[in-house]
């Protein structure tokens, strides 16, 4: 038997409200039996893992510098070989993975957070809704990195500003998503039945409208996660980012470009470390996707 | 036709103004003066008194909004700090050079999406489907400043067939331009391009099971027509849609391209200006990417309009 996944109007009948409830309950198992989510949720499995263990992994100040280790090739003693001030590469993936991926965890929840809480707001309540499509449609076409870029210079380039300057930006794309399906939602017969009863506003929320539609808002994440991720190594290596103190992947790149002919390497790990992330969460995204909405997944 | 056009400007207002209203915003409700950040310790408090009255920071909020907002609506954006000449003078030197960057790199992503989406959707399941498919999937995971330092260091630095960096206009002959274009708006475009060959492939894969294809074959029409004058023009369809969102994540990408590869365009000109405070550049360079980009994405709902004239009657 096939699932339904009501996450589009077409699909939406009296009696597929039970279609919300199986999908979201066997969505785990379904992840575990597909091969391309499987091989993602191993590698960000690794990453967490090589994030949180860094200290231990990698012991040491990654920053330290080491003159007399300029420029060794990556070999037995240094594994991924070291820069133009004899730094451990290896110790600067592992050690900037933390920074990247803490700023991409931070930016997908707040964002998403925000998202939703306006996106169920928008979809319930029309005034709001014209203003609030009209600021999505002006976010939306703007690229968000020169607005981050714009920001970190009025605000200073830190990790605040970052996280903050990010998360903005990315609202704009989740809380589109989130609004259509509280749109497609609202107008199931178990939301009239629980207004017909008088559960109130937000309870109607919290209890029926969220659960119904947090798959597109997982799928969502995801997605978002990769973007985040993506944003603060470019903002941080056109040096509007972290700041030149921190670490990432992103600043790790900063100087590395500029040795590219002697030691390729340097710029070729950080960079492997930044895309082994975007496409483990990006092949997550897809999956997810293919599993919560069968209509796509017969495409691909 | 016309009211379409009117009703797709309307639209548009939003893409210029909510940027610019959030740079406003950030600029003026963000803690620090700025005119004391902008002229440096040095300065007198006279000076600084001076500057802030010439910004109009002295002003009430509002007052300052409709001041900016008439500074808008009559192109007159104030001086640059730095350069202490006219941003309407400055920012058109480099925006010529973004414009033609992003061109290069949409028609690149075009391109390649249609192409490989194409080719991928016709060998369906078949090895070469399965190739396109994971590239893609690789190539929409591509950081494109890390792509880019990487087509330098094959390219450039060790078969030395483009220069590491630098710009030649294209007043300066085709072949000298396009060295110079090529790489960066590979690099540019490389992300797209994975993007809308995975639309192309899904949506000719549905077009080619629509009833007028099955008819237009049935009717012994060669294949050839089929998919070049039938299947092709609606699948395309919607690559043309996104091509206006592609632009916008171009021209946010063309800030570190731009840097990477030395081109004097808006987004080296915007990271500069950011690191010397020069406000009114600033704004003055999130105003002309902002108008840009609403040129752009009404350019394309006139070719969307055209391609599918039920559009113009909804």
């Amino acid at each position: 038997m096939t699932l339904i996944q009501a996450t589009s109007p077409d699909r939406l009948s009296g009696g597929d409200e039970e279609a919300f409830v199986t999908t979201n309950r066997s969505v785990w198992q379904r992840l575990l039996a597909n091969p391309t989510a499987m091989a993602s949720i191993i590698m960000l499995t690794i990453l967490a893992l090589s994030a949180v263990l860094a200290p231990l992994l990698a012991p040491g100040n990654p920053l330290r510098v080491s003159p007399a280790d300029r420029f060794i090739p990556p070999g037995a003693e240094h594994l991924f070989g070291t820069d133009n001030l004899g730094r451990d590469m290896l110790k600067m993936v592992l050690h900037g993975g933390r920074t990247s991926l803490l700023v991409g965890l931070v930016v997908t929840v707040i964002s998403m957070s925000i998202a939703v809480v306006l996106g169920a707001i928008s979809g319930f309540y029309r005034q709001v809704d014209v203003v609030l499509m009209r600021l999505v449609d002006g976010l939306m076409a703007f690229p968000g990195i020169v607005l981050a870029t714009a920001a970190a210079g009025i605000m200073g380039p830190s990790m605040t500003t970052v996280i903050t300057s990010l998360s903005i930006v990315l609202i704009a794309p989740s809380l589109r998503i989130v609004r259509g399906q509280v749109l497609v939602v609202r107008e199931l017969q178990m939301i009239e039945a629980a207004r017909a009863v008088g559960v109130p506003t937000l309870r109607l929320f919290t209890r029926y409208i969220l659960p119904a539609v947090s798959s597109p808002i997982l799928v969502q994440a995801s997605f978002i996660f990769s973007a985040a991720v993506l944003g603060e190594a470019g903002l941080s290596f056109i040096g509007v980012g972290i700041g030149p103190k921190e670490l990432s992947w992103g600043n790790a790149l900063t100087e590395a470009r500029n040795y590219i002919a002697q030691a390729p390497w340097i710029v070729l790990f950080p960079g492997l470390a930044l895309m082994f992330t975007i496409l483990a969460l990006n092949l997550l995204g897809d999956s997810l996707r293919d599993i919560l909405d069968p209509r796509l997944a017969r495409r691909r | 036709m016309l009211r379409y056009l009117g009703k797709r400007f309307l639209l548009i207002l939003p893409t210029i103004f909510v940027p610019l209203i959030l740079v406003f915003l950030l600029l003026r409700l963000s803690p620090g003066d700025p005119a004391g950040m902008m002229l440096g310790d040095q300065a007198t408090a006279e000076q600084i008194a001076a500057l802030r009255t010439q910004l109009g920071l002295d002003q009430p909020i509002w007052v300052q909004f409709l001041l900016w907002l008439k500074g808008i609506v009559t192109l007159d954006l104030g001086n640059s700090i730095f350069f202490r000449e006219p941003v309407m003078q400055i920012v058109p030197r480099y925006a010529g050079v973004t414009i033609m960057l992003t061109l290069v790199a949409l028609t690149l992503a075009i391109l390649i999406g249609i192409t490989m989406g194409l080719i991928s959707a016709m060998n369906r399941n078949r090895p070469i489907d399965r190739g396109v498919v994971t590239t893609a999937v690789l190539g929409i995971s591509l950081p494109e400043f890390w792509f880019a330092l990487l087509l330098i260091f094959i390219f450039a630095v060790t078969l030395r067939w483009f220069p590491v960096a630098g710009y030649n206009p294209p007043s300066a002959g085709v072949i000298a331009f396009a060295s110079t274009i090529f790489l960066p708006a590979l690099a540019l475009g490389v992300r797209q391009s994975a993007l809308m060959t995975r639309m192309m492939r899904s949506s000719m894969l549905d077009v080619l099971n629509e009833p007028y294809i099955t008819t237009a074959r049935a009717q012994g029409l060669p294949e050839s027509k089929v998919i070049g004058q039938y299947a092709m023009r609606t699948a395309a369809m919607p690559v043309v849609t996104v091509a206006g969102l592609s632009a916008g994540y171009m021209l946010g990408g063309a800030v570190a391209i731009e840097i990477i590869f030395a081109l004097p365009g808006l987004g080296r000109m915007l990271v500069e200006a950011v690191g010397r405070r020069d406000y009114p550049l600033v704004e003055g360079g999130v105003l002309t990417i902002s108008l840009v980009l609403a040129v752009l994405n009404l350019a394309i709902d006139l070719i969307y309009a055209i391609l599918d004239p039920r559009i113009r009657y909804q």
